[in-house]
């Protein structure tokens, strides 16, 4: 009896141990390299970097410019904004829902940052912490929605979005806010001090390090991945799911209202449809790196790379004036594609 | 393929939270009628409440042509929230309407001019737009298994792309005869557009919902492994689904150009219609987990969501606070949802 407990004990330790640390442990198997290489590479990221080559490689065709330096890094700059909001959006879609609110939080956090700047010197030092503030509240109440009155996220997202609407139509008056940005969001949104490293690139590397920092080495990242893969049972493991979930999106609300505080530094003030253009690249560039929609699956690496391959994709598109029409039509059929090949869901027959 | 009926029926009782208890044999089984129509009903109430509001507090009052444009704004909306509907019932959902319509509208403001016979053709091509637009939105989703969400995210950028290609500055024309009769009054002063909802309810909807395909569609929203399982046509339930969903996003895009005279290819109003057509059909009831709910209840949400925005300008509040409100009211009425939590007695019915 003992020894049959004792040896269930030990199976369960050992099993716990494959879900904890599921790349960990380098036995090399006897089914080969291609095996061993599909263990350790998701096929997924690994297109999505041969796409980002591939992009690349092409551009230089068109511009030799392309392979520079400097365009480089300034494309980095300019991922490093869609790279902060991605990650709140990534959380979320790990979790297995949806923040369809990125929008216009992305405008309340770059609005009110602004508008704090305007209350003087206070106001100024206070301006980041005030838009990522208010990014943070707004996520709770989205957090609040799904896990404790268990709307569907579409819908508490899309709701929460018409009130920050309707809150920032009421505070400008309908037109966009007069108040610049301070100091210190240009300075970490434009600056480029370390090594002519843009600042903006390292925001994104803190912020990307803390998120695989999160989602890797805590009991939170462990849990919102279990959430992800089924709700029910991370519930009857005891897990703490309504406060995950709140905190989930509390931090997708702040990350895309820093975004938006980042956004208004670049361009030294905010705008009614600032956030407009960042909904639908930030979830295309989630999936694209290899998350699943569905939730419970997915890496912070493939985000990185989707982030840079769009950036990349929307970049050489204009630099080779393409008419806007084309972009949309290319940039819409590129993500089907792409999806087609590596994204595909599972036949009711497997 | 008469077996699918009653399974189509079991699973579609099974996505309402109360259902254990469900129709008893050998009774009467109007309680699980009314219990299936809730929403629809609830949606109506709440509508026609709403509108006696409106209609009183009205400065000038009710007569043909305050209902008149106020039907015409309504009908767009509940076309769109039709088309969203369908969709939603196959537990999908089309983030893609909205520039279906705007695709639509555009193209419609080029085509449907001149002769009658003209003005047909052109009618026809545009709603054949409607359909293909639909059908790809339908062959992506079934045969290349992608997440309906970020398929519609994708195509819909295409479909926007397209129509900035044939409208790159807004303009064009439309048959004025053709757009007057739609957007006119009948007879008696009912509004036409009233008629063409009415007919698009008898020619779409209701022949969808009575086939085994429409069956079918919400025996998929409900549990699609257990369709697959009893041999219900999946594929095709889906396919007629996106297919019907395109066809009535091109005819509110076709209704926009008979309002308006001209063709725009505005994002922003495409991504309004349909962020508009997801509320319209939350507050009509349809359940966005599928296999539950009603076009009807869609269309009344939708007129609903239209007289809360007028609301406001008949009590004269500010135009500025209207997105605000509206924003509130959708909030409000997402959390009354919630009210079914407090019959749930075991908590992890909480968790799906």
């Amino acid at each position: 009896m003992a020894n049959e407990v004792n040896s269930a004990n030990t199976m369960g330790k050992s099993s716990a141990e494959a879900v904890l640390t599921p790349l960990g442990q380098p036995e090399v198997s006897k089914a080969g390299l291609v095996a061993t290489l599909r263990r350790y590479v998701d096929p997924a990221i690994a297109s999505a970097f041969g796409c980002i080559v591939l992009l690349l490689l092409l551009g230089s065709l068109y511009s030799s410019s392309f392979l520079s330096p400097e365009y480089l890094l300034q494309q980095l700059k300019v991922a490093s904004f869609l790279g902060v909001i991605a990650t709140g959006s990534m959380v979320v879609i790990l979790l297995g829902q949806i923040d369809l609110s990125v929008p216009w939080v992305v405008a309340v956090g770059g609005m009110m940052a602004t508008a704090a700047t305007g209350w003087g010197p206070l106001g100024m030092a206070m301006a980041i912490p005030v838009g990522i503030g208010c990014g943070v509240l707004l996520g709770l109440i989205n957090g609040f929605g799904v896990a404790f009155l268990r709307i569907p996220s579409m819908i508490v997202t899309l709701a929460v979005n018409a009130v920050a609407q309707g809150l920032m139509v009421v505070h400008t008056g309908g037109f966009s806010p007069q108040d610049s940005s301070s100091p210190a969001m240009r300075f970490i949104a434009t600056g480029h001090d370390l090594f002519g490293i843009p600042n903006a690139l390292l925001v994104w590397a803190a912020v990307g390090s803390a998120a695989v920092f999160l989602l890797t080495r805590t009991t939170f990242g462990r849990v919102v991945y279990a959430i992800g893969n089924r709700e029910r049972a991370a519930y009857l493991s005891g897990a703490r799911v309504r406060m995950v979930v709140m905190a989930a999106f509390a931090l997708s609300g702040g990350l895309s209202a820093f975004g938006g505080v980042l956004l208004a530094g670049y361009a030294s003030k905010a705008a009614q449809a600032m956030g407009d253009p960042y909904l639908l690249p930030a979830i295309a560039a989630v999936v694209l790196g290899g998350t699943s929609i569905l939730g419970g699956r997915g890496s912070y690496i493939g985000t990185v790379a989707g982030v840079i391959l769009i950036t990349l994709l929307q970049s050489i598109l204009s630099v080779m004036q393409m008419e806007e029409f084309g972009r949309h039509v290319i940039y819409g059929v590129v993500i089907i594609v792409m999806l087609l090949i590596y994204g595909r869901g599972r036949r009711h027959s497997d | 393929m008469s077996s699918s009926a009653p399974l189509a029926k079991g699973g579609r009782s099974s996505a309402v939270p109360t259902s254990r208890n469900g129709p008893r044999a050998g009774r009467s089984d109007w309680p699980y009628h009314l219990r299936e129509h809730r929403g629809t009903l609830l949606a109506f109430a709440a509508f026609i409440v709403m509108f006696a509001i409106y209609a009183t507090n009205h400065p000038v009052g009710l007569n043909a042509n305050v209902a008149t444009t106020a039907a015409n704004k309504g009908v767009l909306l509940a076309i769109v929230a039709m088309a969203q509907t369908l969709v939603v019932l196959t537990s999908g959902i089309d983030l893609s309407v909205g520039m279906v319509m705007i695709l639509a509208n555009c193209l419609a403001s080029s085509i449907v001019v001149g002769t009658p016979l003209m003005t047909a053709l052109g009618v026809v091509g545009v709603l054949l737009t409607g359909c293909v637009c639909g059908a790809i939105n339908g062959l992506i989703v079934i045969y290349g298994r992608l997440q309906p969400i970020v398929t519609t995210i994708a195509t819909g950028s295409v479909f926007y792309g397209l129509a900035l290609a044939l409208r790159r500055v807004p303009g064009g024309d439309v048959n004025a005869t053709l757009a007057d009769a739609v957007t006119g009054q009948m007879p008696g002063g009912i509004p036409a557009s009233l008629a063409l909802l009415v007919g698009l309810v008898l020619v779409v909807w209701l022949p969808f919902r009575r086939s085994v395909t429409g069956r079918a569609a919400y025996a998929v929203g409900s549990s699609e492994v257990a369709a697959y399982m009893s041999g219900v046509p999946i594929r095709r339930a889906k396919f007629v689904a996106y297919l019907l969903s395109g066809l009535l996003a091109a005819i509110a895009g076709l209704f926009v150009t008979c309002i308006t005279y001209s063709g725009e290819a505005s994002a922003a109003n495409g991504s309004t219609y349909t962020l508009y057509s997801i509320a319209a059909v939350v507050l009509g009831g349809v359940s966005l987990f599928g296999g539950s709910g009603s076009a009807i209840g869609a269309i009344f949400g939708a007129l609903m969501f239209r007289t809360i925005g007028d609301l406001l300008f008949v009590f004269n509040l500010d135009p500025l606070w209207q997105p605000l409100f509206q924003g509130v009211v959708l909030s409000a009425a997402v959390c009354l949802g919630s009210v079914r939590l407090l019959r749930v007695r075991n908590r992890l019915d909480l968790y799906g």
